[in-house]
């Protein structure tokens, strides 16, 4: 059994209106049925453009949203049902570091305070010296000097705030660490000595984590297994290099094509899939697959009334696509543009939007792109990082950060790796 | 390299980044004072507002005369306009009964700046319980908790609703004259200033991602409340307070002018005296000069000062 089921999670926010007394008028579905599993030890990436839901669904794991419907097994336990008391205590088990590193820690607490607090609220530690010795090996850990303790959290540098961030969750010993988008408002050089520390911890501790990011190469380099999400639901999710080297579904697809490849001769001639059109309100989502409003290979017969389900398609590949296969041994037609052949010329791409505006029904737009339809012309809409390789390895991208970092410890925010 | 030796670098750069600030934390109130000390506006808002709390503790004790006894009762005559401006005797020139202006000011200082404290007191106690109860009701509370927020913040928008003095007015004329009376009307009018105030600063912190983080941790809602958010929240409540006890102050001196103060003589008051003033402003224009005077500077230091407060405290000016 794994440490951490999700199973068919939804999390749904209701819209309210009303003068005197709301009334619910529609719900965004932020996160929409997603079943995943996470092994003991093992880094679970989750990748996705913004407003996909992956960091709502980050937050529904410890219950700090509140799931409307399914269930997230931690270790057995349901804590879908566990009933609040019972859940703060079990907020132990399960940790989180947060994207902003400044945001996340209190202005007005010391750091000797901050990192107390989790240890306060479940009674580790018989008195505040205990602790101390406690919040100063686990300082020592994350590679913080033990007079960081009376300082406040504006006194130091990003990568510091996010190693604070790091050592209150690991205060409390916790068996799985959701870490949601940890490193992307730090600095490239600084980024890379975030995921080794994280990468180290987990060797030494045994950490499980969830790691959500929008950055490829991040996830890419830190996970053992990769969901993919787009409007609140998994549309892949495979062994991080099989998803890399192979991805099913035509999301993954263009998201894995629109990382820049750092060789110019390459980045001119290679293929990239241009998605049409802008991502649909998780308020109102369009029936069927999600994806097929967007997708270059969506068919009239299935796509739009059939919701595809996470199916094996081997090789620990899950992939939520009806013609996934036909699709990878290219039986399938393009039906949209995907602006592959004007990229080789190397000029700016327009493709005329003319389909995926006929195929669009134009409630899922926005107002502007109805009435300018200019304005939906093909726009490279994946929020992938600039810097992320497209086919090197793992450990190439990570020297190429090393590269980087020795400008940052020269600064002395910390170290390298 | 070993995670061993990596620890190893780590500690040192981060050794080595940490001599060069102090060991010891700058917490934020302390950066807030500092820029406070740097500030004119707060050395001479601040300076005023010594002298005038030392005028009121020491006021009774160097007063040359009886702020009450009417000594040069024969020397001053209302009804046909004569009265007795400053004289080496008295340095304040005489009331319409013959008292000594000076003392009576000296002595006097003691009522305003406890109406003035005891008011916003009322006011800032009263609201932080009532603003506190509904923000925390409204960040951590749920469905339930935003219900109840809402009923708290109505009964509020009620009596903001009500025009302050008028609000003032009924009060004392429900209770009766006297300095209490005053107090209370005065600190009352402050309660909903302050509520809106603390409630609307701890929703902003509420959504704070810290907030969430400390959710996360297990942390109980009522420690969050009092260790999290309210810390937070508390800025611009004290600038208020400082600001309001310039305006409770005013405000006093507005309803002891229109009667309602303490009527008991023997306890001379700048609003009250004020008040007598208006009477014989044609003959003695003085008599109203110094107690308004007193009002003006006093209520221009605790202006000053919260003005520099508000400054100090405000975190876009942190950097």
């Amino acid at each position: 059994m794994s440490l951490l089921e999700l199973d068919g999670v939804k999390v749904h926010f209701p819209i309210k209106k009303g003068v005197f007394v709301d009334r619910t008028v529609g719900h965004v579905y932020a996160v929409d049925g997603v079943s995943l599993k996470v092994e003991a030890g093992e880094t679970y990436g989750l990748v996705g453009e913004s407003g996909c839901g992956k960091t709502t669904l980050g937050r529904s794991v410890l219950r700090l949203v509140d799931i409307t419907e399914g269930s997230v097994v931690l270790d057995g336990t349901d804590l879908a049902k566990l009933p609040g008391e019972e859940m703060r205590r079990f907020r132990r088990r399960l940790q989180m570091v947060f994207q902003d590193p400044l945001g996340s820690l209190n202005p007005r607490q010391n750091i000797e305070s901050i990192l107390s607090e989790g240890m306060v609220a479940h009674g580790i530690g018989k008195d505040q010296e205990e602790r101390r010795e406690k919040i100063k090996s686990i300082l020592d850990k994350v590679g913080l000097p033990s007079n960081a303790l009376a300082r406040y959290p504006h006194e130091f540098s990003g990568g510091q705030r996010q190693r604070i961030g790091i050592a209150r969750a690991l205060v409390l010993e916790p068996d799985v660490i959701i870490c949601d988008e940890p490193v992307s408002a730090l600095d490239v050089s600084v980024q890379a000595q975030v995921i080794n520390l994280l990468d180290d911890l987990q060797e030494e501790l045994g950490l499980t984590y969830v790691v959500i990011a929008h950055d490829l190469a991040v996830v890419r380099h830190i996970s053992d297994t990769i969901g993919v999400m787009y409007l609140g639901s998994l549309v892949e999710e495979a062994p991080s290099d099989a998803l890399y080297a192979e991805p099913k579904h035509p999301y993954t697809k263009a998201l894995m094509s629109a990382v820049p490849v750092p060789d110019p001769e390459v980045e001119d001639k290679r293929e990239r899939i241009l998605l049409t059109g802008d991502l649909p309100s998780p308020a109102n989502p369009p029936s069927g697959c999600r994806f097929h409003t967007r997708c270059p290979w969506a068919q009239a017969s299935r796509c739009a009334t059939e919701r595809p389900e996470l199916r094996e398609i081997g090789g620990g590949h899950r992939v939520a696509c009806h013609f996934a296969e036909e699709i990878a041994s290219g039986a399938l037609e393009l039906t949209r543009p995907t602006g592959i052949e004007a990229v080789t010329a190397g000029e700016d791409v327009v493709v005329e939007p003319t389909v995926a505006e006929a195929e669009v029904p134009s409630v899922l737009l926005p107002a502007d792109s109805t009435t300018k339809p200019d304005a939906a012309a093909v726009k490279e809409k994946m929020p992938t990082a600039a810097d992320a390789p497209g086919d090197r390895t793992a450990d190439a991208a990570a020297k190429d950060s090393d590269a980087a970092a020795p400008e940052e410890s020269g600064k002395g925010s910390g170290g390298t790796v | 390299m070993s995670v061993a030796t990596k620890t190893d670098k780590i500690q040192r750069l981060a050794e080595l980044a940490a001599t060069k600030e102090t060991s010891t934390g700058a917490s934020l109130w302390r950066e807030a004072f500092r820029r406070l000390k740097r500030s004119k506006m707060a050395i001479i808002g601040a300076v005023v507002i010594a002298l005038f709390v030392v005028l009121a503790i020491v006021g009774p004790y160097i007063a040359p005369y009886s702020p009450t006894a009417q000594t040069w009762r024969n020397e001053v005559f209302p009804n046909r306009g004569e009265f007795v401006n400053m004289r080496a005797e008295n340095w304040f020139g005489l009331d319409h009964l013959g008292r000594d202006m000076f003392s009576r000011m000296l002595v006097g200082a003691r009522q305003t700046l406890l109406v003035g404290v005891v008011a916003t007191l009322i006011g800032l106690v009263i609201g932080f319980v009532i603003g506190g109860l509904a923000g925390a009701f409204a960040t951590l509370g749920g469905d339930t908790g935003r219900r109840i927020d809402s009923v708290i913040m109505r009964f509020i928008d009620i009596m903001l609703a009500m025009p302050s003095l008028l609000l003032a007015v009924s009060i004392a004329a429900v209770m009766g004259q006297s300095l209490t009376t005053v107090m209370i009307a005065v600190g009352v009018v402050q309660i909903p200033v302050f509520a809106r105030l603390l409630r609307g600063s701890m929703l902003a912190q509420g959504s704070a991602e810290y907030v969430l983080a400390a959710r996360s941790l297990g942390v109980r809602k009522r420690r969050i409340v009092l260790s999290q958010i309210i810390p937070n929240s508390l800025s611009p409540v004290i600038v208020q307070a400082t600001l309001s006890l310039a305006t409770a102050i005013i405000e006093a001196a507005a309803l002891s002018y229109l009667g309602l103060g303490n009527p008991d003589p023997a306890i001379p008051e700048w609003g009250v005296m004020l008040t007598q003033a208006q009477r014989f402003f044609d003959n003695a224009p003085m008599m109203a000069v110094y107690p308004a005077v007193g009002i003006i500077i006093t209520a221009l230091g605790f202006t000053l000062l919260g003005e520099a407060m508000r400054e100090a405290l405000d975190p876009k000016l942190r950097g």
